[in-house]
C-alpha cells in the first residue's frame, strides 16, 4: 500500500511539529479558536459530516473515533475505501477535531470500527449510490448499469468511467445517511479483510511521529503542575522567593490549583520541585488495606437485580452441598508509558486545545464551561499521545494547560511527571463479588447467584470532574464515571436459576474512570473462575463441563479452537502437579464478541512466582477489518490484562496515592512474557465488532484456573503476587 | 554556561542554565529530537533511551555537563523512513507498535544489543529488554522484530 500522502501525514513526518499562526489550513496548522472550519458540516446524520471528495481525486474522512495506537487509521479507510470504490492512497483522515469532525462519541467501549466505522462505511454507501446517479447521468446510462471502483464511475459493461472528484468535486453530496443504502457483498471485498500496514508505524519507528508531547506551538510557554500532597487539600500558601534562583518562572494559582511556566522546560521542572508551598491536608480516603472491607459497607446508592431467572435463593437453600467465594478486583492506574500532556492557546475569548482525549467532543462542553466560554469557541483538537486504555490524566492535563493559558494569555504545553500520573490519573475502581452455586443431579450447574459491591456512575454527566478546575473553584458536576462494569456477572451456560444482584456504592476510593474493558475482566475472573470451582467439585474437566452447557455456537468454536492450540488433555483440576492449564470463555457484554483463553503455566512453589509459559485465545469479532489489527489488541489484551492480574494495585493511604511509580507499580516486563498463540475467526457475513477489549475479559480467569490446575489453589484476589500464592499454598488448597 | 554535544554526527552548541539539566530535555528541546520520550524522569522505563558510546543510556538520567564528549546517537540518527536501520526496517516488518511512545527504547536498546551481539537467542532479547517497560503489549511483536533483525526468526 502506498503512504498516505496528504498535508497531515506531511506535517506528521516532521514529528515536532511547530504550529505557526495564521496559516491557513483547514488541518492543524489553524488559527485558535475556530469553531468550525467554513463549510464544514458536523451532524452525524448527514454524509458530508464524514467525507469530502475534492477535485484531483482525493478523498478526506472526518473521523470522530480517533486512533489509540490501535489501528483505526488504517481500518477505517479501509472501510470506506472499499464501499466507495476509492483506493486508500486517495483517502486522507481527520480525527477527532471538534472543529472538523463530527461527534462519534468517544472513542471508547470498543466502538471505534462496531460504530464509527460502521457509521462512516454507511456515509461511503450513500455517497456512492449518489456518485452512480450522478455518474449515470453524465454517461447516459442507467444507474444500475454503472459500477463505482477505482475512483470513477463506469459503465458496468466496460467503457470509459468517471472521476469521483470530477462529478463531485468539493460541493457537498447535501444528503442524510441513508441506512438503507446497500453494502457491497463482502464476497467482493477488494481491502477489507486483508491486513494492511498501519500508516503511523514508520513514523513512528523512527522518531518522527507526531506526538502531543512533541508539539511546540509560537510563543508556547512550558507548565507544570504542583500537586498537593493529598488529595482534597488545601493551599495555604507559597513561598514565591524559594524560586527565586531560577529567573523568568512565573506562578499561576487559582484557588487550590497551582503551577509554574517558564520558557524552558527544565526549568518549569525545576521551579515547580523547588516551589515551597503550604498545604492543608486531611485524612479522606479509607486507604487501600481497608478498601475491601468498606465496599460491603456503603454507603450504597441503590441496589439493582440485574438478572433473575428461575428461582436460585430456593434452588441454592435446597442445594445439598453449595459453594459460596468471594472475588476481589482492585484499584489499578491506566498506565500510560508517557505521563499525559496537551497544549493550551486560550485567548480572545476563543479556546484551541491539543489532546490526546479519548473524546474531544464530550469534553468541549466541560472546557467551555470551566473556562467561561461559548462552546462554539472552544476547539479540541485530537493528538496522539501515549496509549491510554481509558481515561488516563490526558483529559486533566488538557484542562490544566488551558486554566493557565487563560491565566497568562499565552499558549501553555503541559506535561505530567511520573508521579502525576501514577498519583492522579482517574483509577479503575475496585469490585468484589460473592458468587453461590449448586450442582444439579446432572453434573450441571443448577443454581448460580452473583453479588458484585461496585461504584455507581453517576448517570447523564458530561465527563469525570476534572483536577485542575476542581482545584480552581470551577463548578463542575461531582458525579463519577467507571464504564459499564456490571455486565458479564453470570454464567453463559444455560443455568436455569440464576440471580445477579448490584450493590451500588455511592462513591469510590479514589477518583475512578473507564479502564479497558470497563468491569468485565473482574467479573469474568469471578464467574469463570467459580465455573471451575463447580467444575471441580463436579470432578469434571473444565472445558468438557463447559461444552456440556453451552450452546451458542460461535461460542463452542472459540473454546474448541484455543483449547485446541494449547493441546488441551482432558481430566478434572486440579492436576497432578507441574504445568498447570487453565480456560476461560466470555461473551462479551453477552451479546458482542466470542472469546476463549487458554493458558499454561508454572508455580515455583518455593517464591510463589507464577511462570506463565503459552497463551492461546480464540476470537470471534465478526468481520475483521484488518486481521493484522485485531491480532495486535488480542495481543496486547492478554499482555496487558497479565500484567494487571499478576502484579498491579494501586497502593493509598488515607491523603492519597503511595504508588507513584513504577518501582511501586511494578508491570510485566520482557522475562514475563510467554508465548502467544492466536487464532482469529473471520466471519465475513457478521457485523463488525470490535477487538480492543474483549479478549482482556478471560485472561485472568484463565490464569486463576491454570494456577489451580498446576497447585491445587484458587487464587480469588488480584494481583497474584507472589506472597499471595505462598499464603495460598501454606494454606493448602484454600483460597487466595 | 555554555555546552557542546556529538549528536548523530554533528556537533551541537547550546545553553543551559542547569549542569544538571537531564540530557533529554536537552535533546527534545534545544536540538529538536523528539523520538527519545519523557517516561518516568527516574530511569525505570527506557522511553528515554539514546546510545551513548554504544551503550544504550537512559538520557533522562544523563546530566548535560556529563554528555559532553559522549558520541550521542538518538533514534533519529539510527535511520529514516526512507533509510532504516536493520532493527526499524524489522520493527516496521512486524509492525512492532500500538501507541508506539515507548518504541523509541525498544528500537534503541535493541539497535544496541545488535551492534554488541548480532545472533542473540529471544532470551538474551528478553533480558536486554527488561528494562524497557510497554504497556500496549507490544512484546511478542518486538521480540519477532529484533529476531528478524539478527536474521533469525522468533520460534
Amino acid at each position: 500500500m502506498n503512504a498516505h500522502l496528504s498535508r497531515r501525514a506531511f506535517l506528521q513526518s516532521t514529528g515536532a511539529l511547530v504550529v505557526a499562526f495564521g496559516a491557513a489550513d483547514a488541518g492543524l496548522a489553524q488559527a485558535p479558536g475556530s469553531a468550525g472550519a467554513p463549510g464544514r458540516v458536523l451532524d452525524p446524520a448527514r454524509v458530508d459530516a464524514y467525507l469530502a471528495l475534492h477535485p484531483d481525486g482525493t478523498m478526506t474522512i472526518y473521523c470522530g473515533k480517533v486512533d489509540l495506537g490501535t489501528g483505526l487509521r488504517i481500518a477505517i479507510p479501509q472501510m470506506a475505501a472499499e464501499e466507495l470504490g476509492i483506493g486508500l492512497e486517495k483517502i486522507n483522515l481527520i480525527e477527532g477535531d471538534t472543529a472538523l469532525t463530527p461527534d462519534q462519541g468517544t472513542t471508547a467501549g470498543s466502538t471505534g470500527i462496531a460504530r464509527g466505522g460502521v457509521q462512516i462505511r454507511q456515509a461511503a454507501a450513500t455517497a456512492r449510490e449518489a456518485l452512480q446517479r450522478m455518474g449515470a447521468e453524465r454517461l447516459g446510462l442507467a444507474p444500475a448499469d454503472v459500477v463505482a471502483t477505482e475512483g470513477e464511475v463506469r459503465p458496468r459493461n466496460g467503457g470509459a468511467g468517471i472521476g469521483f472528484g470530477e462529478l463531485i468535486g468539493d460541493r457537498q453530496f447535501a444528503l442524510k445517511l441513508d441506512a438503507k443504502a446497500p453494502l457491497r457483498n463482502p464476497d467482493d471485498y477488494l481491502l477489507v479483510g486483508k491486513p494492511l500496514r498501519r500508516p503511523d508505524i514508520p513514523a513512528k519507528v523512527t522518531g518522527t511521529h507526531l506526538y502531543v508531547h512533541n508539539l511546540r506551538v509560537d510563543g508556547m510557554l512550558h507548565g507544570r503542575i504542583v500537586r498537593p500532597p493529598a488529595v482534597d487539600a488545601k493551599l495555604v500558601s507559597i513561598d514565591e522567593s524559594s524560586i527565586a534562583h531560577i529567573p523568568g518562572v512565573r506562578v499561576v494559582r487559582i484557588e487550590n490549583f497551582l503551577g509554574v511556566v517558564a520558557e524552558d522546560e527544565w526549568d518549569a521542572v525545576r521551579a515547580s520541585r523547588a516551589l515551597e508551598a503550604n498545604w492543608e491536608t486531611r485524612d479522606t480516603l479509607v486507604g487501600d488495606e481497608a478498601l475491601r472491607q468498606s465496599m460491603q459497607a456503603g454507603p450504597f446508592e441503590s441496589d439493582e437485580v440485574l438478572l433473575k431467572k428461575g428461582d436460585a435463593r430456593s434452588a441454592l437453600a435446597s442445594a445439598s452441598d453449595r459453594l459460596r467465594s468471594e472475588f476481589y478486583w482492585p484499584v489499578q492506574t491506566h498506565g500510560s508509558m508517557g505521563p499525559s500532556c496537551a497544549v493550551a492557546d486560550v485567548r480572545d475569548g476563543k479556546a484551541t486545545i491539543w489532546t490526546a482525549s479519548q473524546g474531544t467532543h464530550r469534553f468541549r462542553f466541560a472546557f467551555a464551561h470551566f473556562l467561561g466560554l461559548p462552546e462554539d469557541a472552544v476547539r479540541l483538537i485530537y493528538l496522539d499521545g501515549a496509549g491510554c486504555y481509558g481515561m488516563n490524566g490526558h483529559d486533566d492535563a488538557a484542562a490544566d494547560a488551558a486554566l493557565m493559558s487563560r491565566a497568562l494569555g499565552r499558549p501553555v504545553r503541559v506535561q505530567w511527571m511520573r508521579e502525576d500520573e501514577h498519583r492522579f490519573d482517574p483509577k479503575g475502581p475496585p469490585q468484589l463479588l460473592a458468587l453461590e452455586g449448586a450442582l444439579g443431579s446432572d453434573g450441571k450447574i443448577a443454581a448460580w447467584r452473583t453479588e458484585m459491591w461496585i461504584p455507581k456512575a453517576t448517570a447523564s454527566l458530561p465527563n469525570v470532574p476534572l483536577l485542575g478546575p476542581d482545584a480552581a473553584g470551577a463548578k463542575q458536576p461531582m458525579g463519577i464515571s467507571t464504564g459499564l462494569i456490571s455486565q458479564n456477572a453470570s454464567p453463559p451456560y444455560g443455568v436455569k436459576n440464576v440471580d445477579v444482584l448490584a450493590h451500588w456504592l455511592k462513591d469510590a476510593p479514589l477518583r475512578p474512570s473507564n479502564i479497558r474493558a470497563p468491569g468485565k475482566i473482574a467479573n469474568i475472573f469471578a464467574v469463570e473462575s467459580f465455573t471451575d470451582e463447580l467444575a471441580a467439585k463436579a470432578r469434571e474437566d473444565s472445558l468438557a463441563f463447559r461444552l456440556n452447557s453451552l450452546e451458542d455456537p460461535r461460542g463452542v468454536e472459540v473454546l474448541k479452537r484455543a483449547a485446541a492450540l494449547l493441546g488441551w488433555q482432558a481430566r478434572p483440576s486440579p492436576g497432578p502437579g507441574g504445568l498447570g492449564r487453565g480456560i476461560a470463555y466470555v461473551h462479551y457484554k453477552d451479546n458482542e464478541n466470542y472469546v476463549a483463553i487458554a493458558m499454561e503455566v508454572e508455580v515455583d512453589r518455593p517464591t510463589g512466582a507464577i511462570h506463565v509459559r503459552r497463551v492461546a485465545c480464540a476470537h470471534d469479532c465478526g468481520l475483521m477489518i484488518n486481521p493484522d489489527g485485531v491480532r495486535s489488541q488480542v495481543e496486547g489484551n492478554i499482555l496487558q490484562t497479565l500484567s494487571r492480574a499478576l502484579f498491579e494495585e494501586i497502593k493509598f493511604d488515607r491523603k492519597g496515592v503511595t504508588s507513584a511509580d513504577w518501582a511501586s507499580y511494578p508491570i510485566l516486563t520482557y522475562p514475563d512474557v510467554p508465548e502467544l498463540l492466536i487464532d482469529l475467526v473471520q466471519r465475513p457475513h457478521e457485523p463488525p465488532l470490535g477487538a480492543g477489549e474483549a479478549s482482556a475479559a478471560p485472561v485472568a480467569a484463565a490464569l486463576a484456573n491454570a494456577v489451580h490446575d498446576a497447585c491445587g489453589i484458587q487464587l480469588r484476589t488480584v494481583p497474584f503476587t507472589r506472597e499471595r500464592v505462598r499464603t495460598a499454598l501454606s494454606g493448602e488448597g484454600k483460597s487466595g | 554556561m555554555p555546552y557542546t554535544l556529538t549528536v548523530n554526527g554533528s556537533e551541537r552548541s547550546l545553553e543551559s542554565r542547569d549542569p544538571d539539566q537531564p540530557l533529554l530535555y536537552v535533546l527534545r528541546n534545544a536540538l529538536g529530537f523528539t523520538g527519545p520520550k519523557f517516561g518516568c524522569g527516574l530511569g525505570q522505563c527506557g522511553a528515554c533511551t539514546v546510545i551513548a558510546d554504544g551503550s544504550p543510556i537512559r538520557s533522562c538520567q544523563l546530566p548535560i555537563s556529563a554528555a559532553q564528549g559522549m558520541k550521542i546517537t538518538t533514534i533519529e540518527g539510527l535511520g529514516t523512513i526512507e533509510k532504516p536501520h536493520p532493527v526499524q526496517a524489522a520493527f516496521i516488518e512486524e509492525a512492532a507498535a500500538q501507541c508506539g511512545y515507548c518504541t523509541n527504547g525498544m528500537v534503541m536498546t535493541s539497535a544496541a544489543l545488535l551492534a554488541q551481539n548480532p545472533k542473540p537467542s529471544v532470551e538474551e532479547v528478553k533480558q536486554a529488554l527488561a528494562g524497557n517497560l510497554c504497556r500496549c503489549g507490544t512484546h511478542d511483536r518486538v521480540l519477532r522484530a529484533v529476531m528478524r533483525a539478527s536474521g533469525r526468526q522468533k520460534t
